[in-house]
């Protein structure tokens, strides 16, 4: 290892604290009055939001309606989980919105005009948004461009963009059945239930060997008891969820049944997953977070600053794509507004809700699924209550602006906690 | 006895300014080495050069009597030459298990081996006797400066390095937390490792090193034994460059 020889008598580096449920939950209090407060506000204003709709119009507990929320919702969380990796590096992205209407544009042009497989053209949306994303990061990275400004100016570009794909203001419709079925079909029952089964399971298992191997290191682990509520709290939310949704929703249900877990779920989960894991156990996501939180200290180590960049712009514009992939599909069409007016906010808001931080550093691809529901519910309630665009709006930038204000104050409150 | 690192008439120059004259440096194994001089004397340009920050314009640089060449941090890293920067080049939102591994994390397969990197460093951490830290997955932002600066020793003792070389360790500390560190950079030497320390502070090269450098106006104006000098002597060396028979014998203009 290194040449520091072992000292005898003073080697305690140990935590003071041993692992219990208590010390846990104190442990978390102390985090959150610290001013790291991560998903709690959304959480709060989640139950709150429901609470106030569910109380104010029956019709917003119906089945078909929780359904609803996931697919209206998925387009702006998939742009959102993105985002985060843009925010947390301190820069922002204001063309994610537009560049997902460039992609969604680019999956209906090839599909319809070119009439290639359905596969091809999903490959070659994806592909834009990866491009986007290159150019974006490059111009950011190396030319050294303020982030705000690039995409300010891709903000307008691709709006361009999106009217010259789609001839200036025509509507491709998307008659697809696998394009049309991400955001329009359901799972079968016992699919969701089977995929519940496995979530559970694989979350207990990774659980248990993490603390498993942990405890054999002589590392403190969680104890089982924490494991075990954890798993508890996921197996009864889950469970619920995928039972209201297994539930008969159609209004005619001898003549179509309308029954099961819409496809963007699991899409959701997967990419949630998936960048998760990149985020907090790969190197990439390690050296993202010291670059949003000392660019310097990074550059120090050895960490090229300039690559990581350009691909959490990559990412954040990749994801994009999927995000309009799953608008196209949910429109079953693609207009010069696909993108646009409110959805980029909405997704900025919807990780900023969340406890992704604007200041970089501090922030999880969970925050945005978290803020995405927050938005979805908003969006979602404000038209079941009869309010018209202008309200949404006025309400949405609201939150957006607390959401902003909360962690700008969390961030003071830290400072005066000596967290920061 | 050779020094474990030399550095031999270094010249630098930044535009038309001549930062380094001839400069010399040397430090040895198990033992600390002063680098004391007055603001602008060139002290820590003559460690970015060392350290591979600043390429040097003439001179050469020697790694146990070798010649060697150092282009960047990692060859100096490579080496065996850390430097600890005076902003401690932490990151505040990362834990101190993940900034100890900064950029040099251990992998088993795509993904990070978290538990070996805790285990690893909390080893570090015990063998340097740092007992204040409660937890060593805190955050970084929760330390006081005395245990950030311990961070960033331990962070540089790591990597099996043979020179640490400190820039200004105790600048910005409290009198119980400088203590604290010099304590452990006199631990550092005394386990083998040749230790290159910048201060400002009398008192702090008194408690712990073995020899000064005094670097005068971009010129080494001394190489001494710290025992072989009083106090007065190394003020004198440091504001005039000369103290009797020590010194630069030519006067020099600033």
């Amino acid at each position: 290892m290194n040449k520091v020889k072992e000292l005898p008598g003073e080697a305690i580096v140990a935590a003071t604290q041993s692992p219990s449920i208590g010390n846990s939950f104190l442990a978390y209090v102390q985090r959150v009055r610290g001013g790291d407060m991560g998903a709690l506000p959304a959480v709060i204003g989640l139950v709150v939001l429901c609470a106030v709709f569910a109380a104010a119009r029956p019709s917003f507990v119906t089945a078909i309606n929780f359904a609803n929320l996931f697919t209206q919702g998925a387009a702006i969380t998939l742009i959102a989980m993105g985002l985060v990796f843009v925010l947390l590096l301190g820069e922002i992205d204001l063309s994610a919105g537009f560049a997902s209407g460039v992609c969604a544009a680019v999956l209906a042009v090839t599909l319809t005009s070119a009439g290639l497989p359905w596969y091809v053209c999903v490959v070659a949306a994806i592909l834009t948004g990866v491009l986007i994303g290159t150019v974006l990061g490059g111009l950011v990275a190396k030319v050294g461009i303020p982030s705000f400004v690039v995409t300010l100016a891709g903000f307008l570009a691709f709006q361009g963009l999106v009217l010259v794909l789609v001839d200036e203001g025509t509507n491709i419709s998307i008659r697809n059945s696998v394009i049309v079925a991400i955001a329009n079909r359901n799972l079968p029952p016992w699919l969701g239930w089977a995929l519940y089964a496995v979530c559970v399971a694989v979350f207990a298992g990774v659980q248990l060997r993490r603390a498993r191997s942990r405890a054999k290191r002589g590392l403190i682990a969680d104890p089982m008891s924490l494991i075990a509520i954890r798993v508890g709290m996921l197996a009864l939310f889950a469970g619920l969820a995928v039972f209201a949704l297994n539930l008969e929703r159609s209004r005619n249900p001898e003549l179509v049944s309308l029954t099961g877990v819409p496809i963007v779920v699991p899409l959701i989960l997967v990419l949630l997953v998936v960048w998760t894991l990149v985020l907090r156990r790969t190197g990439f996501g390690r050296h993202l977070y010291a670059v949003g939180g000392n660019a310097e200290a990074a550059r120090r180590a050895g960490i090229p600053v300039d690559r990581i960049k350009i691909y959490a712009f990559v990412i954040c514009s990749s994801m994009a794509a999927i995000g309009g992939i799953v608008a196209a599909s949910r429109a079953s069409s693609v207009d010069p507004n696909t993108g646009g007016s409110s959805v980029l906010l909405y997704a900025v808001g919807a990780a900023v809700i969340g406890g992704t931080s604007l200041f970089g550093g501090k922030g999880r691809v969970l925050d945005a699924v978290m803020g995405g529901a927050v938005v979805a519910v908003i969006e979602n309630g404000m038209g079941l209550m009869g309010y018209g665009a202008s309200v949404k709006y006025l309400v949405t930038g609201s939150v957006l602006l607390l959401a902003a204000g909360v962690d700008a104050l969390a961030r003071k409150r830290a400072a005066a906690a000596g967290l920061r | 006895m050779t020094p474990l690192l030399e550095a031999r008439r270094i010249d630098k120059s930044f535009g038309p300014v001549k930062v380094l004259h001839q400069v010399e440096l040397s430090a040895y194994a198990g033992e600390v080495t002063a680098l004391v001089g007055d603001n602008g004397a060139g002290k820590s340009t003559l460690v970015k050069c060392v350290g591979g920050i600043y390429p040097i314009d003439d001179g050469e640089i020697l790694f146990d009597g070798r010649p060697v060449q150092v282009h960047s941090p990692r060859d100096a890293g490579e080496l065996g030459v850390e430097i600890v920067y005076q902003d401690l080049a932490l990151c505040d939102n990362l834990d101190i298990v993940q900034n100890m591994f900064l950029g040099r994390e251990r992998r088993r397969g795509p993904l990070l081996d978290e538990d070996s990197m805790e285990e690893l460093a909390e080893r570090t951490l015990s063998s340097l006797s740092v007992r204040t830290v409660k937890s060593i997955r805190q955050q970084v932002s929760s330390l006081s400066g005395g245990q950030r600066q311990t961070v960033a020793i331990a962070k540089a003792v790591l990597w099996n390095s043979k020179v640490v070389i400190l820039d200004e360790p105790t600048a910005a500390l409290g009198v119980a937390q400088t203590a604290q560190v010099l304590e452990l950079v006199r631990r550092l030497a005394d386990t083998g490792l040749a230790v290159v320390l910048i201060s400002h502070n009398m008192n702090d090269v008194f408690a712990v090193s073995d020899r000064i450098a005094a670097l005068y106006l971009g010129r080494t104006a001394a190489q001494v034994k710290t025992a072989d000098v009083t106090h007065a002597q190394v003020v004198e060396l440091i504001t005039s460059g000369r103290s009797g028979d020590l010194g630069l014998k030519n006067g020099v203009t600033p």
